[in-house]
């Protein structure tokens, strides 16, 4: 005598025996009603809109043409994973509310309200399967940002308490601990002394002025500490006068991955107060690609006004130090394949520092085909990472970066970007890949020349 | 008064008002829009230059988007060079518009016309049924997006029956033309044919945006 299993329905209309599979999980934070959070959705969506993005949501001619830039879509062929389709909710909303026709949208019910169950469902194409990797908002014809629409569409689900339960408690936890990964600044402490034995580097620390003020992600704190010692090693040697300190190390910007502006600007302004504090005219980001742009392109905007330094990624500092013959480093007899994080490169614009850095190492660098600008992501940006229920997707995805690493045949992977190292790492494991992601600001600290270290 | 005096007329003025009307009200109700100020220290000069700049270069397809894309690019660039050529270019049509402005050009020869409009239906055709049968087309597509398709055709249709004369007179023919135009226009604003206008705003603030940051455009 069995029991059958009660948590699943059976399938009737399955031509064999066939449990119906489990709905998808839809996550909610706090107690709104629905009429409410439909509201606060659209509210926080339409808030900050301005001529670029709401000509954004007028000018799109439905080609479709998105779709076959989107990894998600690419791999799943399922057309939900269409790009714009991720913001349909919010364009339907601007069209009946706000935009220029919205009375006539109106009078004639030519588009119908969202519900609570659509926007359950949208939280699975805007969190589980964007990277908002921007590779969609270049194939666009009439040049609409979808990845940027994604993110103020994000902004909506965060007010109405509508972000993935995974996603949510890390972005909070960065808020409430200034890390989201829990590191408090003693533990950062811990591991900067820790690094600074094992390397036997010096590693300034909470140095009162400087010029430069180094960063970390926590990602790298955790479970890359090398970075730290590497970064030392790297400042070092170009003679500069920099720390970390304690009371500003994290790069990563959690509140703007999960869509909350006040959490984003918390962030920023943490690590912007820090550098002025200690009179720094320069600020290097780590090896982080949404670092990047939560500090480089959002900073100032978070502070209100110019930022009072220059901001960095480690790869464009790189870049500038072996340009400028501030740091020299030894030929490196490899073939390397280099992942551009989107952030750094299609968005950020920094495409070049990499490749700079990898001429100067003197290996074999071997362009991925579709690289570059045009690179296929991780599959873990924009946060996707951290939301367990996306992994299997995740995973799929990922296939498309395998063909892409393994068609160079390349010694080594190189990435300038933590998230896509433990975005690689994780599905390294998964399917017992051979290719393990290296960092490229490892491989210098690692070649540095004699008298310069 | 006819139905040629009417569509020549008082519905071709009510269509090209609305058109003006619409057009101005949707552009105004976008660019009204609050902006705020980028802070952020700018790699390359973005302005007006970048927007010029990616209005050009996005009416072309970047290498490793072209082979997913053909199919849908091509039948584009037919209809819509077809469009511009049998609008403008059409000696009849440069003769209304000599009406209008003061201002004549030359036109292509009338076979010539004929042959692009043909063409421009086809790809039209060829667009509506990648419309109707791909997935992702399927799901995104709406009503604007057929009956913009409708009003698009219909002009067209129209103006290749008038030389045909086999059913109508030539004076009604071009009559249900020229009210098919009307239909054009009075929609054009409304819907997704405001891409006619809207693009030069879409593609020039992304061009902005993403040149001041050095980045890919």
């Amino acid at each position: 005598m069995t029991t059958v299993d009660g948590r699943h329905e059976l399938d009737r209309e399955a031509e064999r025996l066939a449990y119906k599979p489990p709905e998808i999980r839809h996550d909610k934070q706090g107690d709104l009603d629905s009429e409410e959070r439909i509201n606060k959705a659209m509210y926080n969506f339409v808030k900050n809109f301005n001529t670029q993005t709401a000509s954004y949501l007028d000018g799109c001619l439905h080609c479709g043409m998105c779709a076959d830039a989107c990894h998600f879509h690419v791999r799943t062929d399922d057309p939900r994973y269409t790009p714009i389709w991720k913001i349909e909710l919010f364009k339907r909303t601007y069209k009946r509310q706000v935009g220029p026709f919205a009375f006539f949208y109106r009078l004639l019910g030519l588009k119908r309200h969202v519900t609570i169950k659509d926007l359950e469902e949208w939280q699975h194409l805007l969190y589980d399967s964007c990277t908002v990797c921007g590779r969609c908002s270049l194939v666009c014809p009439m040049g609409i940002d979808i990845a940027g629409l994604v993110s103020m569409a994000r902004h909506g689900m965060f007010k109405a308490g509508l972000v993935p339960h995974e996603l949510h408690e890390t972005a909070k936890r960065a808020a409430e601990t200034g890390s989201p990964l829990g590191i408090t600044p003693e533990k950062f402490e811990e591991r900067v002394e820790w690094m600074a034995d094992e390397h036997e580097v010096d590693i300034p620390l909470n140095v009162e002025q400087a010029d430069v003020l180094a960063v970390m992600s926590s990602i790298e704190i955790q479970k890359y500490p090398e970075s730290i010692a590497a970064t030392a090693k790297i400042l070092n040697a170009a003679g500069e006068s920099w720390t970390f300190r304690t009371d500003g190390f994290e790069a990563t910007n959690f509140g703007m991955l999960s869509g909350n502006p006040e959490w984003q600007k918390e962030a920023s302004m943490k690590l912007i107060n820090t550098a002025i504090k200690i009179g720094a005219k320069t600020l290097v980001l780590p090896e982080c690609g949404h670092a990047y742009m939560a500090m480089r392109w959002m900073g100032a905007n978070m502070y209100g006004k110019p930022l009072p330094f220059k901001v960095l990624h480690i790869s464009e500092y790189l870049a500038d130090a072996l340009n400028t013959g501030k740091i020299k480093v030894g030929k490196v007899d490899k073939s390397v394949a280099y992942h551009d994080p989107c952030q750094v490169s299609r968005r950020g614009g920094a495409t070049q520092a990499a490749r700079d850095v990898l001429k100067h190492l003197g290996v074999d660098h071997r362009e991925m085909k579709n690289g570059g600008d045009y690179n296929w992501c991780c599959g873990g940006g924009g946060g996707v990472i951290t939301i367990k229920r996306a992994d299997k997707l995740r995973h799929r995805v990922f296939k498309l970066k395998m063909d892409q690493v393994e068609e160079t045949e390349a010694d080594e992977l190189l990435s300038s970007c933590a998230n896509c190292r433990q975005s690689f790492d994780d599905s390294q494991e998964h399917f017992s890949w051979d290719y393990k992601m290296g960092s490229l600001m490892e491989m210098v600290a690692e070649n540095l020349e004699e008298g310069t270290a | 008064m006819d139905l040629l005096e009417f569509a020549r007329g008082p519905a071709l003025q009510v269509a090209a008002y609305i058109l003006v009307g619409g057009t101005l009200w949707r552009l105004i109700g976008i660019i009204l829009l609050k902006e705020k100020p980028d802070f952020s220290e700018p790699r390359k000069s973005g302005g007006l230059p970048a927007a010029l700049k990616v209005i050009w270069t996005r009416a072309f397809t970047a290498d490793p988007f072209k082979k997913a894309t053909l199919y849908p690019k091509m039948m584009a660039y037919v209809m819509h060079i077809g469009l511009f050529a049998v609008i403008f270019l059409f000696t009849p049509h440069i003769v209304f518009f000599e009406g209008w402005t003061g201002f004549d050009w030359p036109g292509l020869p009338n076979n010539v016309i004929y042959l692009l409009g043909v063409a421009t239906v086809v790809s039209g055709i060829a667009l509506l049924v990648r419309r109707l049968t791909s997935p992702v087309l399927k799901l995104i597509s709406n009503f604007d997006d057929y009956f913009s398709w409708f009003v698009t055709m219909l002009p067209l249709v129209t103006g290749l029956l008038i030389p045909v004369r086999a059913l109508f007179r030539y004076e009604d023919l071009l009559a249900i033309h020229i009210l098919s135009v009307c239909l054009l226009l009075v929609w054009l604003p409304f819907g997704k044919l405001g891409h006619t206008f809207l693009v030069f705003i879409t593609r020039g603030t992304t061009g902005m945006v993403f040149e001041r940051r050095g980045a890919k455009t």
